[in-house]
């Protein structure tokens, strides 16, 4: 299991094989993103919710990203320790971002593929929610669960970074915190000025807002009940399809912009040379990259795609 | 000394309280036979507020730090024959080191004992064995300390169960217990409990002594330990004397007033290679201690606002390579903390970074501090650096950035030190300062911008195969093992039981003391591990989640 | 298809098994790695050699970093090796700390991968995992 999850991070036509071997036996898991900013208790949280769902018989499945650091590549992976101090039998796999967004983008959805196939259920992906790419993988469990701190502005800060419009449910921690009512009420305006929450749609309201403690576990077993329900009402109101089928299209949005990416980065490295002169062009920039995008669209595909694909 | 200087107030109080002062009888002047005054410079003077230069306007003509030497291993009674013998040649004092197990709450006989009985200090499981580690010993006249801090209220139940049983009255006994729990969350890492059910721990045994046992201190606040973690020399003040103020503020909460209890907390401090650095450090702790207990806590008895420490010198800077050079680095150490004013002192053995002392290497780390003390001098004059530009700026700098670091846990506190420290612990805040400290000396040890003498230059000589190194007699487990099993064999089990649940219903009433109860369960030879378990279960266990 | 393989992280659990709780080595050694482009799964204090185990199983590490500094290495390293290989793991060891010069070659005999002394320096503390990583792989 350990080996497998490695495959699908590092990427490739092995990680692919696993992707194809895993997709039968998909679709039973109910996944769940937690996301919001540096140090407002996740990993604590999503251990304590890990012990509920111990209890209610599941068998739990975590996935905590970190991200890398830029400069050396390394991290420091911690989330795991949080998790466990709970005393845990759940599976948790540590992830780094490793530099390259686009990677994260690929390998959380694959990583979720294998719990869910594997029979893991819930699969908790946690996340920093600072990055775009972040949020999006967030976005794309079937109930996203946005984590706000009191005291520190997280409310505006979710705001801006687009968390209101992904979250199905909000979380404030800290409650025991003189702000936390704050926060709250922050929340509460945004969201009733905006009508942005994806939980509207499925709740026919506002986003439900849990406070809870993730210290002494005050809430956990609302925010539980509260994420369950979501669940139902995802299946009851047969939306459950409709976001799976929006996941599918957001990996497969994914994968084409991270090839294409690829694939343009090759064309640009084979028509301009180290000066940043084009060889024999002395077109527009429009002109030049219209001509060069034909090209990338041309039913036969350039040479330098191959250069891109490691050794199988 | 100008003769404006000498007809000033301050002056004058400083050479009153001088003159009251029992002087020691030997000449104060130099190997040369210059005389010299008992203080230099100007105002505020050695005594005076806010105790910059000293606590004492003597210092060191009255009385000489104590040479404090910790020591113990084996089994009770093999510890305390030691104390019969330091008894017996003079000393008035006795320090107690416990074994791992000991010190983490767990019995000799858990799992993780093995290979940690009585390795690193004395094993108590039960009453028995603090019966017999002072058994014979006149507990009403000496003074005792224990270095002991998760566990602490329950090793001092059993001291104070053992001289009761042995007929001394509580209010009779002297001595300090460590019980500086803060610190084990931001560095020495020996924690039980969450930190919160650990301060009302430490809340209850304050309260029991000074209501009962006046001659007790019940805190020594320990910077040495986060210092020896990795901080820097201002980190460790901010962070030592901002646990300190943190047990103010929840004594004070608990309803005592801060002048009963303020007297009586000390504190211990490390004393590392950079010399300047570690007077300015010591000389700013003082000053700010001074400072904050007055203005900020409203204390109005001057022995609160005194801060008082033991030093010891830094075992982390002990190299393995060349150990033998270490006897110097040692001696550099004590110099600036006595010429910090310490009133207690511990050297460290040369061998230290090997293994535990031996006794030779332990002989040679109390020379050191005797020559200090009677061939350089330097105890002839109170404050002898104080007026220095240099070490003037640098203790000012020591206090700046200590305040700025007050500043950060009085932000993250709402206004409360007590509440910034748990917050900092919760988020991580202490260990990732510490850890971030000690890399960035590594760092710098590395690229070879810092020289460690036989570490990263300087490195011929390193010849260690003629090292003797202290081995530990492995049957002191054994008769340990023994010794709990036959304690747990002859004990009333159900009396065991009766007086853990009245125990753990005391620890469920947050007003309730839990120290008489604490005391019943010890005297029923309840095991230590055994009352850690029954208070886990209200209070909960601490695990380490902070990574960064 | 989409990737290169070609430079994947090395991926080191490390922990410190027991009482003992001077963590500043540990804590040092996890930046270092870090710094050396690792990912560190950082355990921290009072491990057991079961929890490394599964741990080491679930984010298949390629190797386990041990800080000791207690007499206790030349029981709980063997004790760790044994474990690893009572779970069909190949997994190599590194013990870190306050090791007397006795006790390296007995360690090395019981299957401890490397030994890396307090003044090991950052660049030996990086070749030393990559050397005992590949050495395995």
């Amino acid at each position: 299991m350990g080996r497998l999850l490695s495959i699908v991070e590092r990427g490739g036509p092995r990680a692919d094989e696993v992707a194809k071997l895993a997709h039968p036996h998909v679709g039973q898991a109910h996944v769940i993103g937690i996301t919001g900013p540096p140090g407002a208790g996740k990993s604590t949280l999503v251990g304590k919710l890990v012990a509920e769902a111990e209890n209610a018989g599941k068998r739990p499945a975590v996935l905590a990203v970190d991200p890398s650091s830029p400069l050396t590549g390394g991290a420091i992976l911690g989330d795991r320790v949080r998790i466990d101090a709970n005393n845990l039998e759940a599976f948790v796999r540590s992830v780094a971002t490793r530099g390259h967004s686009g990677g994260l983008a690929l390998s959380v959805p694959g990583s979720v593929r294998v719990f869910d196939a594997a029979g893991f259920d819930p699969v908790i992906v946690e996340t920093v929610g600072v990055g775009q790419v972040e949020v999006d993988v967030t976005a794309t469990a079937d109930t996203t669960v946005v984590v706000a701190n009191p005291g520190t502005g997280d409310a505006v800060q979710a705001n801006k970074a687009g968390l209101l419009e992904v979250a199905d449910l909000f979380v404030v921690n800290k409650s025991d915190h003189p702000g936390a009512t704050d926060v709250r009420r922050d929340l509460e305006l945004m969201l009733d000025l905006s009508h942005v929450s994806g939980a509207e749609e499925i709740a026919g309201g506002r986003a439900p807002i849990v406070m809870t403690n993730s210290l002494d576990g005050d809430g956990i077993g609302e925010l539980w009940t509260e994420i369950a329900d979501h669940h139902q009402r995802l299946i009851d109101s047969d939306r459950l399809v409709g976001r799976r089928a929006h996941r599918l299209q957001t990996e497969v949005r994914s994968r084409l912009l991270t090839a294409l990416e690829q694939a343009t980065d090759a064309l640009i490295a084979d028509r301009f040379d180290a000066t940043q002169q084009t060889i024999g062009e002395s077109a527009a920039p429009s002109e030049l990259s219209e001509k060069l995008l034909a090209e990338l669209l041309s039913p036969a595909p350039p040479q330098t795609e191959g250069a891109a694909e490691p050794g199988a | 000394m100008s003769k404006s200087s000498r007809d000033s107030e301050e002056y004058q109080s400083w050479q009153e309280a001088y003159d009251a002062a029992k002087i020691r009888d030997v000449d104060f002047e130099t190997m040369s036979g210059v005389p010299v005054d008992p203080v230099y410079g100007d105002a505020p003077y050695p005594g005076q507020y806010p105790y910059t230069r000293g606590v004492h306007a003597s210092m060191y003509r009255s009385r000489l730090w104590t040479m404090r030497m910790f020591a113990g291993f084996g089994t009770a009674e093999d510890t305390n024959l030691r104390f019969k013998e330091i008894l017996r040649n003079g000393g008035g004092g006795l320090s107690t080191a416990f074994d791992m197990p000991t010190l983490m709450g767990r019995d000799s006989d858990h799992e993780w004992s093995e290979g940690e009985v009585g390795r690193a200090g004395v094993a108590v499981d039960t009453l028995a064995d603090m019966r017999d580690l002072f058994a014979d010993i006149d507990l009403g006249s000496v003074s005792t300390s224990m270095t002991i801090n998760g566990p602490s209220n329950i090793a001092m139940a059993m001291y104070v169960a053992n001289a009761e049983d042995s007929g001394f009255d509580r209010a009779g006994l002297a001595g300090t217990i460590q019980g500086d729990i803060l610190k084990e969350y931001q560095a020495q890492k020996e924690y039980i409990f969450p930190p919160r059910p650990s301060m009302r721990l430490v809340s209850d045994l304050v309260r029991f002594t000074t209501a009962e046992m006046p001659k007790w201190n019940p805190i020594s606040v320990s910077g040495y330990h986060i210092r020896e973690a990795g901080s820097t020399a201002a980190q460790e003040l901010a962070f030592t004397l901002g646990n300190g103020f943190a047990y103010i503020e929840a004594a004070v909460a608990a309803g005592l007033d801060v002048d009963d209890f303020a007297p009586r907390l000390s504190f211990f401090f490390n004393s590392h290679s950079d010399f300047f650095e570690e007077i300015g450090k010591l000389r700013a702790a003082r000053r700010i201690w001074a400072r904050w207990l007055k203005e900020r806590y409203g204390a109005k008895n001057e022995r609160s606002m005194m801060c008082r420490f033991h030093t010891q010198t830094a075992g982390v800077s002990l190299t393995a390579q060349q150990p033998e050079i270490n006897i110097a680095r040692v001696a550099i150490q004590a110099l600036a903390g006595v010429l910090g004013g310490t009133q207690s002192l511990h050297t460290d053995s040369f061998d230290e970074a090997l293994a535990l002392p031996t006794e030779d290497a332990a002989r040679i780390a109390l020379r050191t501090q005797q020559i200090v003390a009677h061939e350089t001098g330097v105890t002839n004059v109170a404050d002898p650096l104080g007026g220095s530009p240099y070490v003037e700026w640098m203790t000012d700098e020591m206090e700046r950035r200590a305040e700025e670091i007050f500043a950060h846990l009085l932000e993250i506190g709402d206004g409360s030190i007590l509440e910034g420290t748990y917050a900092g612990i919760d988020n991580g805040y202490f260990v990732g300062e510490i850890a971030e400290s000690a890399y960035r000396f590594e760092r710098s040890v590395n690229s070879g911008r810092r020289i460690v003498v036989g570490v990263n230059e300087f490195t011929d000589g390193d010849d260690r195969s003629d090292q003797q190194l202290l081995k530990i007699d492995p049957q002191v487990e054994d008769y340990q093992l023994k010794r709990l099993a036959h304690v747990k064999a002859e004990r009333d089990d159900e009396a065991v039981r009766a007086s853990l649940a009245k125990l753990v219903a005391v620890a469920e009433e947050p007003n309730e003391n839990t120290m008489p109860a604490m005391m019943e369960a010890v005297r029923s030879m309840a095991t230590e591990g055994e009352i850690v378990a029954a208070l886990e279960g209200v209070f909960g266990t601490y695990v380490e989640t902070a990574v960064l | 298809m989409v990737e290169d393989a070609a430079e994947t992280p090395l991926r080191i659990v490390l922990a410190k098994i027991g009482f003992d709780g001077h963590d500043r080595g540990l804590r040092v050694v996890a930046r270092i790695l870090r710094d050396a482009g690792c990912e560190v799964i950082y355990l921290g204090l009072r491990q057991t050699t079961d929890n490394i185990v599964a741990v080491a199983e679930q984010e298949d590490a390629d190797a386990i970093g041990l800080s000791m500094h207690n007499a206790g290495h030349m029981t709980l390293a063997p004790k760790m090796v044994e474990a690893l290989r009572a779970a069909d793991m190949d997994i190599p060891v590194v013990v870190g700390g306050i090791i007397p010069d006795d006790d390296i070659e007995p360690l090395r005999q019981a299957g401890v991968a490397a030994i890396l002394g307090p003044g090991a320096s950052a660049e030996e503390v990086g070749r030393t995992v990559r050397d005992v990583v590949n050495a395995r792989a």
